[in-house]
């Protein structure tokens, strides 16, 4: 791995071997001394040319624990908003001797052209480009549901994928880099994945995803769901006729407090219900939803700097040979001791 | 293979041997501006011997569609530079696009493209006038000052942008047969098209932009075909790129609607799966479609429903492809790589001979835009617009190598077929050896040469 761009491209060796890295991360951040240093000495730079204070912080968080020194780049009021092109701001940080670039673009492709240019010569991390992927959320997302999927079968994580799981994605797919992600990750790792949305917000193509699709929120849960993704839907999107009301996709899509209650009706006792936040309560999800003991929201952005940390420690470790296939039991562990696996989690 | 020179010094040049539309070998003499002879063994009479054989010999290929981007946009391309890359592709005359700045939207700026094109003198600059004032959709252009003038403009078009009021196109289409015009629609729903990316289907849902639906194209020609029907005048629409579309101009001709259709050397060999890439030299407007419509473009092209390649030349400083997907220029250039494209796709498949390639690339085109020296037969009397083609050559595209300033070009690293090694425009040879030779020199204002005024269409 030299970059992570995405993950129709990622290898199920190579997502199985980011998320056990992340399990590992994830003890360290259980330690009192909650940092590593792993990458002390190497300059990670956050470029962010959308706004998302949530994402930055996180790869921030990760970035930090693994010792690596920060630099933040906000496009907004700086020289980019003055004209700057991709081009010459990435020869900039690459002069600077930027090792990592996490990147947030509202272009779709943008990290794709800083890894394919001779532009800048470090790893690229895709945090969110466009409609097109957010990789590092799915493979939270995914990090999450291997937790719960693998406690409930009494097993440990490390090394496991989601084999089996049924997982419903609710919400704007069209224009939800989140879902793309999920689909082909959740693919590589096993699991059925169902897409529900009105039929506006599907992309003309959807029916060659390697997932089922429902216009019907009710008959999906109905069928057993043991992950439920609500995606955030913009209100705006009304304007442009994508749905009528924001109160008529509620009631058709939204998962509300009687969809709620339908989980224990159809014995559905241990479905979880996930969100990549932020979060429109009252619209996509009801706030008894979000906040009920299925609810995994808080348990995602914690999992989120795990897996930004293994991320940056494994394209910036130096070691980008593709894992043999049962690498988790052989590679030695950043975090000095082997598989220490924290399988607690709230939700 | 090579041609081969013995300068006389006559002004005159005999191709010895070259194969005249694919056909047998025979010689063609080339005199004061006009084929003098045709025939076989041909004495030199102190001619320039070009001995080509193995080569063939073409009418001079005509784009119905260029952007040369002068004036305003000099920094892109200017006359001289895009038409070098005409010679040098084999052209001896373009339709240079009204959507320069000023836009060619009154007699003066099209005068002013005609002048610079006559200076220039490596083609026949034949400028296209706006349909609409600054192509902004709203009120017609002065058409008939533009047709009236001494740029005597035939074809109209808003390219780039679609004239997508109904009332309007109908009245464009009304107006210009007053002199005998044509309107070339640039066919793109705006609304449906809203921020497009690229062809909307699988391609586009994976990689997350903005969809270019194949409807957006179709709707505008269906609309158009039944407008040009109504009103009893001649459409022609530009970059066809969807097999709906060929389906619907097909539907329209076999009515007996006036409407040519053109389509581009990439539309005819590129794919969607390109844009997997992200690199904005694959973007382009109308989208690079799937294979379902390349084949059906190409089945066009043969069968007559497409009547005209037309480049879509369209460079651009690289600054503008150089950057992400959505912030990118569109378009991509085509000149000097049209006939090894049209020879890869269409010849080289078995589905055209060179006469059929000579039919799309200069005798329609030629018609469309009512060029009375240009498309002629190579037969003796004709103008000596001519080009002559090593079908055998092969060669590998490096955009910087080439003539025309914009570095866009989509083949960049493809290994073509088909080299031009000379362009006679006018009797005079603009290329030679497959190298830009000299211009030719237009005499003072509204004069010809005597043998190109004899040699126009009756």
């Amino acid at each position: 791995m030299r970059h992570l761009l995405s993950t129709e491209d990622l290898s199920r060796s190579n997502a199985i071997r980011i998320l056990d890295t992340a399990e590992e991360m994830a003890a360290v951040g259980e330690r009192e001394v909650k940092k590593l240093p792993t990458l002390r000495g190497r300059t990670v730079v956050n470029l962010f040319f959308e706004d998302s204070t949530r994402t930055r912080i996180s790869f921030e968080a990760a970035a930090k624990r693994l010792s690596a020194d920060v630099i933040n780049f906000a496009a907004k009021g700086s020289s980019v908003s003055k004209g700057e092109s991709l081009k010459d701001t990435a020869q900039t940080l690459s002069a600077m001797g930027a090792d990592a670039v996490v990147i947030r673009h509202w272009a779709s492709g943008a990290p794709h052209r800083l890894a394919a240019t001779d532009w800048i010569d470090a790893a690229v991390i895709n945090a969110g480009d466009g409609t097109h992927e957010h990789p590092t959320q799915a493979l939270l997302d995914a990090f999450t549901m291997r937790r719960h999927w693998s406690r409930l079968a009494g097993t440990p994580s490390a090394g496991a994928d989601l084999s089996g799981m049924r997982v419903a994605i609710a919400g704007d797919v069209l224009h939800s880099r989140v879902a793309r992600s999920n689909v082909w990750l959740l693919r590589t790792l096993g699991a059925e994945v169902t897409l529900v949305a009105p039929p506006t917000l599907l992309p003309i193509g959807v029916d060659k995803w390697p997932c089922s699709v429902s216009y019907d929120l009710d008959e999906t849960l109905a069928r057993g769901v043991d992950a439920m993704m609500m995606l955030r839907v913009q209100g705006e999107r009304m304007n442009a006729s994508f749905f009528p009301t924001t109160r008529e996709y509620s009631r058709r899509w939204g998962f509300d407090d009687t969809r709620l209650r339908a989980l224990d009706s159809l014995g559905l006792k241990d479905t979880i219900i996930m969100h990549p936040g932020p979060m429109n309560r009252g619209l996509e999800i009801s706030s008894a939803a979000a906040d009920s003991p299925r609810s995994t929201v808080l348990a995602q952005v914690r999992n989120g700097v795990s897996i930004r940390m293994a991320a940056l420690y494994l394209l910036l470790s130096g070691d980008t040979r593709e894992p043999a296939h049962q690498a988790n039991s052989t590679h030695s562990t950043p975090a000095g001791h082997t598989s220490a696996l924290v399988t607690k989690e709230s939700h | 293979m090579a041609s081969q020179q013995q300068d006389a010094g006559t002004g005159a040049y005999l191709i010895r041997g070259a194969a005249i539309l694919g056909g047998a070998p025979e010689d063609l003499l080339i005199r004061d501006g006009i084929i003098a002879e045709r025939g076989q063994n041909l004495p030199a009479d102190g001619a320039t011997v070009i001995e080509a054989a193995g080569l063939v010999a073409l009418p001079g290929m005509v784009d119905i569609h260029t952007h040369l981007r002068e004036p305003g946009r000099e920094d892109a391309e200017t006359v001289e530079t895009g038409t070098r890359a005409a010679a040098l592709g084999g052209y001896t005359a373009v339709h240079a696009m009204a959507n320069s700045t000023p836009v060619a939207d009154t007699a003066g700026v099209v005068e002013q493209v005609l002048t610079l094109g006559r200076t220039a003198g490596w083609v026949d600059v034949r400028p296209v006038g706006a349909v609409t004032v600054g192509l902004a959709g709203e009120q017609l252009a002065e058409l008939g000052a533009m047709a009236d003038s001494r740029a005597r403009v035939r074809v109209f078009s808003d390219d780039g942008i679609c004239v997508h009021d109904p009332v309007l196109m109908r009245r464009a289409l009304e107006y210009v047969k007053a002199f005998d015009g044509v309107v070339a629609q640039h066919a793109q729903e705006p609304r449906l098209t809203a921020g497009a990316q690229m062809n909307e289907g699988e391609v586009s849902a994976v990689l997350g932009l903005t969809g270019w639906p194949a409807v957006a194209e179709e709707s505008i020609i269906a609309r158009d075909v039944l407008l040009a029907q109504h009103v009893g005048s001649r459409l022609h629409v530009c970059h066809v790129s969807t097999a709906g579309s060929v389906e619907i101009i097909r539907w329209a001709k076999s009515r007996g609607v006036n409407v040519t259709a053109e389509v581009t050397p990439h539309h005819l060999w590129l794919t969607d799966e390109l844009a997997r890439s992200y690199d904005p030299v694959y973007k382009v407007n109308p989208p690079l479609r799937t294979d379902a419509d390349v084949q059906a473009l190409r089945a066009a092209l043969a069968d007559g429903t497409i009547d005209v390649v037309g480049t879509d030349h369209a460079p651009h400083p690289s600054e503008h492809k150089e950057c992400e997907w959505a912030q990118a220029a569109m378009g991509m250039t085509g000149l000097e790589t049209a006939l090894s494209v049209v020879q890869h796709t269409m010849i080289e498949t078995g589905l055209m001979g060179w006469a059929d390639f000579a039919r799309v690339t200069s005798t329609a085109p030629a018609a469309i835009g009512r060029l009375e020296d240009q498309g002629r037969p190579l037969d003796a009397g004709e103008p000596a617009n001519v080009t002559l083609v090593d079908p055998a050559a092969r060669w590998t595209v490096d955009p910087s190598k080439m003539a025309t300033m914009g570095r866009n070009s989509p083949f960049a690293g493809r290994e073509l077929p088909g080299k031009v090694v000379a362009t006679f425009f006018k009797g005079h040879p603009t290329v030679l050896d497959g190298k830009l030779n000299t211009p030719y020199r237009w005499l003072p204002e509204n004069t010809e040469l005597p043998g190109a005024a004899a040699a126009g269409r009756n």
